[in-house]
């Protein structure tokens, strides 16, 4: 590694997506209902009260640990971690401290460099939510906060990486693929708000390292990293040096922060939770079943739909889209998943991400039937591209919906192949409103005719065939060239 | 049940009781009608459990106890909540926060503790029977300074789910009665496994207590007759044991080596714990609350300082500093070497033998203030704790006075022989009286 090379390691905290939590009967199902109605005495934390284990979470935490090829140990325990906080209902939190879950493990992601590259995962385990807090006003000069205990005891597993990433990127990667490999084993919801927070481990070779807490978001992560990474170079450039401390990311101003040193110096006071049994599980791993994984539905897709490599990685990346995808292509496979491909990939995301609108609110069939009109040649890619958005806005604005082939109609984007008076009297009329481009273009700069097309295509808003468009202009450049 | 209740008027001259249910209600079984009295730091809903601390001062739980349920549901009548030295913390029940428990054999003398107000009930006849608890002896000290029977059963016999933490690798609860037979019988209610609680087994308790006892191997360990021991104490025990003798028992002298490192290992132990399981009382979710007009911390300070009397604030500070970084492997890991050399010792000793027997306190009744040196009061566990610390069996039984005070008859016995501990008891109680 040389001189200067980033390094970074993550902790990722994911809550598990069990019915009810962690060590009592509450259901999970809280982001609806009202503060404080997913309670009980045990995460209440009641005097008296105590913790009976959930078996699907561990179940689901050792589908994780098999998944991400850890090792899962012979005898693994509960602990408690001790500090005072108004939102930890017991004032302390059961989690896993020396004897985790699950050692050892690896996931591969796209490497920088190319090629696949293997991150590896240094442990697993399992532990409990806190409540949350809810400030009125700002945390600190609001006059009081409210605390909500529906979160408190919501199953989350920690997966703690080595620190394996050169740059942000690679850690935004191995976020991706870790959100869709738990997707894929049924454990996770990425899209439940608050579902997953991270930790970052991160140095400059040769420096002290840096954790950066409280990134609830994948874009945070790379944000986060990239203003850390600024901000320790710059030190180091000035000659001084980087401190080895625990910083905050504020998501809303995309900066981190020192935390009060006092935050650091605490002594979390382990010791194995008497409440609980150890854990005896290691037996259990060989009875799961895993589920095809991100990288073998890439390889199908590629076998099976002659998807390119990057499609492939776009579309298997969210088990969503991956699910959209063969939704929409399985009456034809052969015929549509070319275009299914290349339109799911690189315009649908897009255009939900633009919305913040998950792909499980685009109807497969419309979709579907919006690439056959593509495929057809009844509209242009350009309208297409129109047709998609206005059934994409009337879900969103939660509308009528109407059939692709009612929208084209409406909006009268059917191809003008059909006409093609109209679209001579087009083209003429750009010729005659563009005289500089005509010049340009006896002149034999090549860049006019691209500017005449795009000015055709302007006034026909995008109907025109491609094509037809060409054939015809090029005529009509020739014929005022001739004269 | 509707329309069955008794009427509970008692004369509290010895202040057993935190509170007292003057109309309890009641329903058909086992226990039908039957006064019981219930530990403070026992959940019981609808009915004010504050351990004896003011921190708990109006807590009343939402939800009973296991072992409350199963009380019901065999119709006994929980006529109150008694008495108790703060969070179990204490062997006088002088540390409570609402007035110590008297003694009603002498009401210069404490009761014992922590279950102080559970055996002075007893003893003093306001009730027949009714539960304890037992960390460290908290249910035998009090039973044999006030001449009554307690039982600490085996670690996981009887569900603790709704008992207030203190220490929840030591703790157990158990039956208080004036007679081995109501022992055993409210010992039948509350036993049985409660997947509420994790350590809690499937070992329902179905026994009646039997007098035979011909052929019995009891161990003497020479450490319950040793320096520290009251030779008074002493006399009157070993004249027990000989009755047992002539009951038909053979004695066998051991010695419980590791019971120089017993008390070290309970006292790291128990501090440890409860300094995590008392940490949740920050005035935020019930006790009196806290001053939402102080920053959270400061308001914590607060709500503890003013809640927790001297004694617990002392365990809670002691087990803080144990579990700390750099300390954890100087105590508490070394506290969990200890603790299982002592069930090492008692399995070694159980090959050989069916009981163990000697005295449950080194003393008689101490007298109210006399312990108030903290050391010198954790020294008088040193005969009840090694049996919390392997998890085992014991039960005192009355034997008998030493300068006019009751003194208890220990038997202690192998995991899971709680029947055996009894039926020795029985013997003896069937022999005497």
């Amino acid at each position: 590694m040389t001189e200067g090379q980033v390094i970074v390691g993550l902790e990722v905290h994911c809550q598990l997506d069990t019915r009810s939590k962690l060590f009592c009967g509450c259901s999970t199902d809280y982001r609806s209902d009202g503060p404080n109605t997913h309670v009980c005495p045990v995460c209440l934390g009641l005097p008296g009260a105590m913790p009976v284990l959930n078996k699907r979470s561990i179940e689901y935490a050792l589908r994780v640990a098999k998944a991400l090829n850890c090792s899962v140990l012979p005898e693994s325990e509960f602990s408690r971690k001790n500090y005072f906080y108004p939102d930890l209902d017991k004032a302390y939190q059961i989690t896993q401290y020396d004897k985790p879950l699950a050692e050892g493990g690896y996931l591969e992601i796209e490497g920088d460099e190319g090629g696949e590259k293997r991150i590896r995962i240094t442990r697993i385990h399992v532990e409990e939510d806190p409540g949350r807090l809810v400030h009125r006003g700002s945390a600190e000069r609001g006059k009081y906060s409210l605390v909500d205990y529906n979160r408190a005891g919501i199953p989350l597993i920690e997966i703690v990486s080595e620190p394996d990433m050169r740059s942000p990127k690679e850690a935004r990667k191995f976020l991706n693929k870790l959100r869709a490999t738990l997707e894929y084993l049924s454990v996770f919801d990425s899209e439940k708000e608050g579902s997953l927070r991270v930790d970052a481990n991160i140095s400059i070779k040769g420096s002290e390292r840096v954790e950066v807490k409280n990134i609830s978001s994948y874009k945070g992560v790379e944000k986060a990293l990239l203003f850390e990474i600024t901000r320790q170079k710059s030190l180091l450039r000035r000659g001084q040096k980087v401190d080895r401390e625990t910083r905050h990311y504020l998501e809303a101003r995309g900066v981190t922060q020192s935390s009060r040193s006092k935050e650091q110096e605490h002594d979390y006071r382990y010791f194995p939770e008497p409440d609980l049994r150890p854990l005896h599980v290691q037996s259990w791993v060989e009875g799961i079943v895993l589920p095809e994984l991100p990288d073998a539905r890439r390889e199908r897709f590629i076998a099976q739909y002659r998807c390119s490599l990057n499609h492939a990685r776009t579309l298997t990346g969210e088990l969503r889209v991956a699910n959209f995808f063969e939704k929409v292509v399985l009456a034809d496979p052969v015929g549509l998943s070319t275009l299914a491909a290349t339109w799911i990939a690189d315009t649908l995301i897009g255009e939900l991400n633009y919305r913040n609108m998950s792909i499980d609110g685009v109807d497969a069939p419309g979709f579907m039937e919006l690439l056959t009109l593509i495929r057809q040649g009844t509209i242009t890619d350009k309208s297409g591209i129109e047709v998609l958005r206005v059934m994409l806005d009337q879900r969103l604005n939660k509308q009528p919906c109407e059939t692709p082939a009612a929208i084209v109609d409406r909006l009268n984007l059917a191809k003008t192949s059909g006409d093609p008076g109209a679209l001579t009297v087009a083209i003429e009329e750009v010729i005659t409103q563009h005289p500089k481009a005509l010049e340009d273009y006896r002149n034999g700069k090549s860049g006019a005719i691209n500017f005449l097309v795009g000015q055709v295509m302007k006034k026909t808003r995008g109907c025109a065939d491609p094509g037809e468009l060409n054939r015809l202009l090029t005529e009509a450049l020739k014929q005022r060239e001739a004269g | 049940m509707a329309g069955h209740g008794i009427t509970f008027e008692p004369d509290d001259r010895y202040n057993a009781f935190l509170t007292t249910c003057t109309k309890a209600p009641h329903g058909q079984g086992k226990l039908c009608g039957i006064a019981v009295a219930v530990k403070d730091n026992i959940s019981t809903r609808g009915i004010e459990t504050t351990c004896a601390s003011k921190i708990l001062k109006g807590y009343v739980p939402p939800y009973d106890a296991h072992v409350v349920g199963l009380l019901r549901q065999s119709g006994a009548a929980i006529v109150g909540k008694t008495n108790m030295d703060e969070f179990g913390m204490g062997t006088t029940t002088e540390n409570s926060a609402f007035g110590p428990t008297l003694n009603p054999h002498d009401t210069a003398r404490v009761p014992g503790g922590s279950s102080g107000g559970s055996a002075a009930a007893i003893a003093a006849g306001m009730v027949r029977m009714a539960l304890g608890t037992d960390t460290g002896g908290s249910i035998r000290c009090p039973a044999a300074f006030c001449g009554i029977v307690g039982l600490k059963p085996t670690y996981g016999r009887v569900s603790r789910y709704g008992l207030i933490a203190y220490a929840n690798s030591l703790e157990q609860i158990g039956p208080m009665g004036r007679t081995v037979s109501d022992v055993s019988t409210l010992m039948g209610v509350i036993a049985g496994h409660d997947r509420r609680d994790s350590t809690s087994h499937d070992r329902p308790y179905t026994h009646t207590p039997k007098g035979d006892i011909k052929g019995l191997k009891i161990g003497i360990p020479q450490e319950y007759f040793g320096p520290g021991v009251d030779p008074q104490v002493a006399a009157v025990v070993n004249k027990a044991i000989g009755r047992l003798e002539e009951l038909g028992a053979t004695t066998v002298s051991c010695s419980i080596p590791s019971m120089e490192y017993a008390l070290a290992a309970y006292y790291v132990t128990c501090t440890s714990e409860a300094s995590s399981n008392l940490a949740r009382f920050d005035g935020v979710r019930y006790g009196p609350g806290a001053d939402t007009k102080r920053s959270w911390h400061e308001s914590f300070r607060d709500v503890r300082r003013a809640g927790f009397g001297p004694e617990v604030r002392r365990r809670i500070m002691l087990g803080t500093y144990a579990l700390s970084s750099g300390y954890y492997g100087r105590y508490y890991a070394k506290a969990q070497i200890a603790r299982e050399n002592v069930k090492k010792d008692f399995t070694r000793i159980f090959s050989k033998v069916d009981v163990i027997a000697g005295p449950t306190m080194p003393t008689i009744a101490f007298t109210l203030g006399e312990k108030s040196e903290p050391l010198s009061m954790y020294l008088t566990d040193i005969l009840t704790v090694p049996v919390n610390l392997a998890g085992i069996p014991a039960i005192s039984v009355p034997c008998g006075t030493a300068e006019g005070m009751p003194v208890g008859l220990q038997i202690m016995g192998s995991p899971w022989e709680d029947e055996r501990v009894i039926d020795v008891a029985y013997a003896y109680e069937q022999a005497v009286t």
